[in-house]
């Protein structure tokens, strides 16, 4: 196959895609000037694109955006200091692993987000309870796939280490961890991913906090197209984090 | 190994009973573990619980089913047509992470403030899931198996139904429990925003209230439900016989 025809493999699906989402809103935009959708349901596209200025300048997003991935990081810097610790413990004991591993599995498809309103008990309406709410949602994949990191470690690299007659500390340090890495990276990515769910999620429901408090506000006060905006400008965000931890990962994980 | 499951949990309920006394954090805040058995029996004897349990247990299946069968649907076109794939399926992929529960308002605006906008909220929150696991799940049938469909002169339906659906049933089972897993909470949440009925609406009603026993009673009940419905579907699916297989 050419180089050109693989060009053209990759853009006219991914025009078409773009295309066919362009129709949708021109579709439904004439649907509504058609008075066949009720406009004050659903707003017309044209004005939820105009929304978005007035969103941006008014509604502070760029501080509520801080304010987000400021709890996305504490969140993500605790899953990962505490999930990895866990992770690397259940490797070192066996015993312990067979024992809680399914434990956590089952936490990790357990509703836990539902516990919210016991952590506005213990935390209050703070910026902790979304924290906290993130950090649990988010460590599961973190522990799990830091212990299948460790394990998948190819036999060759230690009997190396074991070789060299390294230390328990220097096997870990120079073989065992770097080896894990990529594995541990996805399930950082994993956990990050369900941690801005929930950060997200949490200040829509709680009322507190950045671009999901916002969404709950400007909903409160019927401000439709500015509503629309914001789920968008949130889409927006949460897809272009995806895409970002996907890249990290592939760079982390060359072809084998 | 059962051994020191068995001394974990102790060293946990004990940890736990012992916090609870000790009186370093407010009172209700971690309840004794009588005043929660004690919760916990009053919940499952009280005939009201269970007609709210049924209200939830009502808009979770009908969401399921709604998002299940068009996630199914969606999933076996875009499974079966690589161009089409290509074009759309990274829509559902990169759509769904997002937190389905943003689209609350727009949901209450469509479907109003009853059991609607609760199921229009799980049907949206499994629908994902399901689509991308189907589609997943048709990629990988084997390509003898849709020869031998052809090769009968089979219909889409009989297609769909004699080959596709019996040859992707792991993953369909498997995409439908994390479904179920998702509508839960998509429902739930829905109710604990707005609802007057519905085990969501008693969570937020214990919260409100500051009875915390009933609270952690609610949400112990919910776990082992949510877990049970999941094994369940597992179950039914014969996921345990293709394990053992």
């Amino acid at each position: 196959m050419t180089a050109a025809a693989m060009a053209r493999g990759r853009f006219v699906p991914f025009a078409l895609g773009l295309g066919t989402l362009a129709a949708f809103f021109v579709a439904v935009e004439v649907l509504i000037r058609l008075n066949a959708i009720n406009r004050y349901i659903v707003p017309m596209p044209s004005q939820i694109a105009l929304a978005f200025e007035r969103v941006i300048l008014e509604e502070d997003i760029v501080a509520r955006f801080w304010l987000t991935f400021k709890e996305a990081m504490i969140a993500g810097l605790m899953i990962a200091l505490v999930g990895i610790s866990i992770g690397v413990l259940f490797y070192r004991f066996s015993l312990l692993r067979r024992a809680c591993e399914t434990w956590v599995a089952a936490m990790a498809s357990a509703p836990t987000v539902l516990m919210y309103p016991l952590f506005l008990v213990i935390f209050g309406r703070s910026m902790w309870t979304i924290i906290m709410m993130g950090f649990v949602a988010g460590l599961p994949p973190v522990i799990l796939k830091t212990i299948e990191g460790f394990a998948g470690t190819r036999r060759v690299l230690l009997n190396v280490g074991r070789s060299f007659r390294l230390t328990p500390v220097q096997q870990f340090v120079k073989i065992l961890f770097p080896a894990a890495l990529p594995t541990i990276f996805v399930g950082v990515r994993l956990g990050l991913i369900f941690t801005l769910i929930n950060i997200v999620g949490v200040e829509f429901l709680i009322n507190f906090g950045g671009l999901g408090q916002l969404i709950n506000d400007l909903a409160e006060r019927y401000d439709l197209a500015g509503t629309y905006a914001a789920i968008c400008f949130v889409i927006l965000v949460s897809v272009c984090f995806f895409v970002f931890t996907e890249r990290v990962e592939k760079w982390l994980r060359p072809v084998d | 190994m059962t051994q020191l499951r068995i001394v974990i949990v102790l060293t946990l309920l004990v940890t736990w009973e012992l916090v609870a006394r000790s009186g370093l954090l407010y009172r209700d805040v971690v309840p004794s573990l009588l005043a929660i058995g004690g919760a916990v029996y009053k919940l499952l004897s009280s005939p009201d619980y269970y007609y709210h349990l049924g209200v939830t247990a009502s808009e979770i299946g009908t969401g399921l089913a709604i998002g299940g069968i068009t996630g199914l649907v969606v999933g076996i076109v875009l499974g079966a047509n690589r161009f089409l794939s290509r074009t759309y399926e990274s829509f559902l992929y990169y759509l769904g992470p997002t937190p389905k529960i943003i689209f609350f308002p727009i949901m209450i605006m469509w479907f109003g403030v009853g059991p609607g906008s609760k199921i229009a909220m799980g049907t949206l929150s499994c629908f994902f899931p399901i689509a991308l696991s189907a589609a997943a799940g048709m990629r990988q049938i084997d390509k003898v198996l849709i020869r031998v469909g052809r090769s009968f002169r089979a219909n889409s339906w009989q297609m769909a139904t004699k080959i596709y659906l019996p040859a992707m049933r792991h993953p369909t089972i498997n995409g439908v429990r994390l479904g179920l897993g998702v509508a839960i909470i998509g429902t739930l949440l829905a109710e604990t925003k707005l609802s007057n009925r519905g085990v969501g609406f008693l969570i937020i009603q214990a919260y409100s209230l500051f009875d915390m026993p009933r609270m952690y009673a609610m949400l112990i009940v919910l776990f082992v439900l949510a877990i049970g419905a999941n094994a369940l579907i597992g179950r039914l699916g014969g996921l345990d016989s293709l394990k053992r297989a």
